[in-house]
């Protein structure tokens, strides 16, 4: 549900985008959206999708980039790959882990007319 | 800064014109009085390097609200469960034991629900300060709510009194910086000399909309996030909503009273929160008979730096030997 929220909240920093740097509308955009970053794909998409009507992202392409999930496992002392927060470390099956990396949720890019 | 007074001066507030870094193809660049200027044309497809959080103006309004707060000497939790885990009955008995406890301290509630002012209105019975935030149809409490709620509270008004120069009959010349959560009813019981300064002041719960997942993304400017948990719920609950648990500082298993008629398994709750964030304090209580209030109240009255100390250096640390790790790596490969 709150994917709603931060599709406005995407919509929100393109208007503001546009009002320092004026364009018609938005022909491709790209996004990064960690494993751990706690935003179902689809459910942003969908959201995107709805509210896009009459802005300036209506018919835009949007990518959605996915960021794998990695953190610093205290026990083994190095870094380890999990797809979720609930995943123990591969390497010694412990839960002390302290994710690092999968966490960001970003407006990379744009394209423009 | 504080759009009402200005007494925290830290600048955090984000200039729109910041020098981005576009890549432009051609010479499309249309003044900066010329927003929103369509110009027939002008249609040549560029890159707009943006790089921007998408929580990124929400939590700007957050470091704003921590500012505040810190300034106003106010300890901000938010506390975060799923609806009937027992959070306002919780607050309730909180702010009863409070009086007894601290009764110089100032305690402040603003309450989050999607409708109806029934939650404040119980904070309210208790004597506290109140404010209800309705989201309408949203999920959870972002941080521009609290910062109007906060503007609200009186608490915050009074602190203003003086820089606002409202008549007030309690008007010290001298130690204007403390004192002034102390209120209108009393104001000459303590006037100079305690000597509670560095502590916090006074406490703000932010009880967030009944819901274990968005507000885990939202930053509302608090000190840590206190996650409800109780025992009529079911022990899996920190693998089920682990981004919320993960975010929290502190979990309370509450209404502990009930343990002999159920069949909860409080050892193996703990496991699960640990292993969803291996840092996170736990206690057990139950609001209404009373137990476990105490371990509470003391982690409530601690000093601030406290909660930060084992964090800090530990990441610090952390990242130390992380990188030193990747350098042996580095090495390993290369030779």
């Amino acid at each position: 549900m709150h994917e709603l929220s931060l599709a406005g909240g995407i919509l929100k920093v393109l208007e503001q985008t546009r009002a320092r740097d004026p364009f018609e509308r938005v022909t491709h955009l790209r996004l990064e959206a960690g494993a751990l970053c706690g935003v179902e794909i689809s459910s942003l998409r969908f959201a995107l999708q709805a509210i896009a009507p009459d802005t300036c992202l209506e018919g835009a392409h949007i990518d959605i980039d996915e960021p794998a999930g990695s953190a610093w496992c205290l026990p083994c002392g190095q870094s380890v790959a999990i797809l979720s927060r609930l995943d123990p470390c591969p390497l010694c099956g412990g839960h002390q882990l302290q994710p690092t990396g999968g966490t960001e949720l970003r407006v990379v890019d744009m394209q423009v007319v | 800064m504080c759009v009402v007074c200005g007494c925290s001066n830290t600048g955090t507030s984000k200039p729109d014109s910041s020098p981005e870094v576009h890549p432009t193809t051609g010479d499309l660049h249309f003044g900066a009085g010329a927003a929103r200027v369509s110009v027939p044309g002008l249609s040549q497809q560029r890159t707009i390097k943006i790089e921007e959080d998408v929580l990124g103006a929400n939590n700007a309004v957050a470091t704003q609200n921590r500012a505040h707060f810190a300034a106003h000497g106010v300890r901000a939790l938010n506390l975060v469960s799923s609806p009937g885990s027992g959070k306002t009955t919780l607050l309730c008995a909180t702010i009863h034991a409070l009086k007894a406890h601290a009764p110089s301290l100032a305690v402040a509630v603003i309450e989050g629900d999607q409708q109806t002012s029934f939650d404040a209105d119980r904070i309210r019975a208790t004597g506290a300060p109140a404010i209800q935030v309705n989201t309408g149809k949203g999920c959870h409490l972002d941080a521009p709510m609290v910062a109007q709620a906060f503007a609200q509270l009186a608490t915050h008004e009074h602190a203003h009194e003086h820089p606002h120069a409202h008549p007030h009959e309690h008007s010290h010349d001298d130690h204007h910086h403390h004192g002034h959560e102390h209120g209108h009813h009393h104001p000459h019981d303590h006037d100079h000399g305690h000597d509670h300064t560095h502590a916090a002041q006074s406490l703000l719960f932010i009880e967030n909309v009944g819901n274990l997942v968005c507000p885990a993304l939202w930053d509302l400017g608090e000190e840590a996030k206190v996650a409800i948990l109780s025992v009529t719920e079911g022990e899996d609950k920190p693998l089920k909503y682990p981004d919320m648990f993960a975010a929290a500082q502190l979990m309370i298993l509450n209404k502990i009273d009930l343990l002999p008629h159920l069949s909860f398994d409080v050892a193996r709750c703990k496991d699960y929160a640990r292993r969803v964030n291996p840092g996170i304090t736990i206690l057990e209580l139950s609001a209404t008979t009373g137990e476990g209030m105490q371990a509470w109240l003391d982690w409530l009255l601690d000093e601030p730096a406290h909660h930060h100390h084992h964090h800090a250096p530990d990441a610090r640390q952390t990242r130390i030997a992380q990188l030193e790790a990747e350098l042996a790596q580095l090495k390993a490969e290369h030779s």
